[in-house]
């Protein structure tokens, strides 16, 4: 006689979990596509912008000995700008506080009740919307930044694999930084003084306003290794720009690696301390 | 006088509403303030970098942050939050705001002034009295005036740029991030001295929409240069007349923009 345990679908709960999450980075995705005039109008402004960043950079190279500043020549500092203009979108560092917002108004406790934790629900749908980002935001700042600027493109055969590689990286980085720093509303309630010191603090040590390495060795090496917001921007930048040589390239996306595991499970920590002592708030 | 009143209850429902949550508050006064000590830095990094940057030293580039931002975190403070118009816009707020008999825009404005940006108005006004000081300036009356007016005439540009952008959510609700590129966008391109752009950009920019008024005209009138640009003197003396128009041109558009506006209906 057969023996086997009644089940409600014959995929394993591997199969069944990577099937909900691709439903999810689906779901993602669906809700971006729906504001396509918005869409057009961040391009736009990443357009201005870098055209804004991109002139004081390259004025910078003209007025330093050699024109190589921090050891970029003028087009990789032109492919730096204009990359990291298509990315910024990509990687979605500012304007996430929808966590915050749920935790704030109890609208969490129907997250918690769901049976995939909020981490990796709140994962695949940023990976959906980093997707829907890549499609549409990444592409028309690079081809107005080729249309009037000398870009610098890649020469080893390796750089675009590992490109995608890093901004993978940097998107899951991206996310697990966001979700601690909407988490302390869990604490706070308000999360919008953390929010505002992470708006800040990304731009600055990412890498978006000026490349890292202009300034002292050390600092920059302890950022590196100390905090992952290098490994946002600054990372796949470099790498596209092949600022450096191919083992420091490559090294770099693994620093990337190691952070995004270190993040990602901080990110998972944070949650599981926040349930035990969540009160929701009525409303 | 009860308008007065009005506007004073607004401001003081704001004031308490923000002091809620005290520790939050405090963070967000002084992650305001690092917003403006960012940009100010980035201007330092990149100015170290190389002995001049299109002409001008570390210390003349301060004097053009200084007066770009002492201006722009002013105009931040007082009408910034009026590019939260498309929110009203969408969730039917404005309809409220409209039915009470007082101006449309003081009323959104004292509805969410934000105190946290007190702070960054401070700052920016340090580093304009820094650049100041670290700059040899031969004072003369014309530009102590000059010192004392161009900061106001930048907060009225910048003012303008903020309503006119956010007047664009009456037409276009998904307008997104356009308006930063004129606001944040202006508040960059007028940190750096003119000269580091080039010129089509520049000629848009600076001349067009008259953003070299704001900060770099009145820089070199306050440091004896001569615009390696080609304008005359009497250029670093026109920022008011500059913030005028605009003023002038920002009311319009909000008058426009307000007949234009159909309630949403919910």
């Amino acid at each position: 006689m057969d023996a086997s345990v009644l089940t409600i679908s014959r995929i394993g709960p591997f199969r069944s979990s990577a099937t909900t999450f691709g439903v999810l980075v689906g779901s993602g995705f669906r809700r971006y596509s729906t504001y396509r005039q918005a869409t057009i109008a961040g391009s736009f402004t990443n357009i201005v912008f870098g055209f804004l960043r991109c002139s004081v950079l390259l004025a910078l190279a003209a007025g330093v000995a050699g024109q190589r500043p921090a050891g970029y020549d003028p087009e990789q500092l032109a492919t730096y700008v204009w990359v990291g203009q298509g990315l910024l979108a990509v990687i979605g560092i500012w304007g996430w506080t929808e966590l915050a917002e749920r935790i704030r108004s109890g609208d969490i406790a129907a997250d918690l009740l769901r049976p995939v934790s909020p981490v990796t629900s709140y994962l695949a749908a940023d990976l959906g919307r980093a997707l829907h980002a890549m499609l549409t935001r990444f592409g028309p700042p690079l081809v107005a930044g080729a249309i009037f600027f000398p870009l610098h493109l890649p020469t080893r055969w390796q750089t675009v694999p590992l490109f995608l590689l890093s901004v993978i990286l940097a998107v899951v980085i991206c996310f697990g930084c966001r979700y601690v720093v909407n988490a302390t509303a869990y604490w706070l309630q308000d999360a919008r003084g953390p929010i505002t010191l992470w708006t800040l603090g990304s731009g600055v040590l990412g890498g978006l306003y000026f490349p890292l390495r202009l300034l002292p060795d050390w600092f920059t090496i302890t950022l590196w290794l100390g905090t992952p917001l290098p490994s946002l921007l600054q990372a796949p930048l470099d790498v596209i720009a092949e600022r450096d040589g191919p083992a420091l390239q490559a090294g770099l996306v693994v620093v990337q690696a190691y952070w995004a595991v270190v993040v990602l499970a901080v990110a998972a920590f944070v949650q599981r301390r926040a349930e035990r002592k969540l009160v929701v708030q009525g409303g | 006088m009860g308008d007065l009143l009005a506007y004073r209850a607004l401001f003081g429902a704001q004031a308490r509403s923000v002091l809620m949550y005290r520790t939050s508050f405090l963070v967000e006064l002084l992650g305001n303030m690092g917003a403006t000590v960012f940009d100010v830095i980035t201007v330092v990094v990149l100015f170290r970098a190389a002995p001049q940057v299109g002409g001008f030293t570390l210390a003349e580039a301060v004097l053009t942050v200084g007066l770009s931002s002492a201006g722009f975190a002013l105009a931040d403070m007082l009408v910034g939050n009026v590019d939260r118009l498309k929110v009203y816009v969408r969730a039917g707020a404005l309809d409220a705001v409209l039915v009470r008999p007082l101006p449309a825009l003081p009323q959104l404005l004292l509805m969410d002034l934000p105190l946290r940006k007190a702070l960054r108005v401070v700052f920016g006004f340090v580093v304009l009295g820094g650049a100041l000081a670290i700059n040899d300036i031969d004072w003369t009356p014309a530009r102590i005036a000059l010192v004392a007016v161009t900061p106001l005439a930048a907060a009225a540009f910048f003012g303008s740029i903020f309503v006119i952008s956010a007047s664009m959510a009456f037409w276009w609700v998904e307008s997104g991030e356009i308006g930063a590129a004129f606001t944040y966008g202006g508040r960059d391109f007028t940190s750096y001295p003119i000269t580091v752009y080039g010129p089509w950009f520049r000629g848009l920019f600076a001349y067009t929409l008259g953003f070299a008024f704001v900060a770099y005209q009145p820089a070199l009138a306050l440091l004896g240069r001569t615009d390696p640009l080609g304008l005359p003197a009497v250029a670093g003396y026109l920022s008011p007349l500059v913030a005028l128009p605009a003023v002038i041109i920002a009311a319009g558009v909000w008058r426009t923009g307000i007949r234009h506006y159909r309630s949403t209906g919910s």
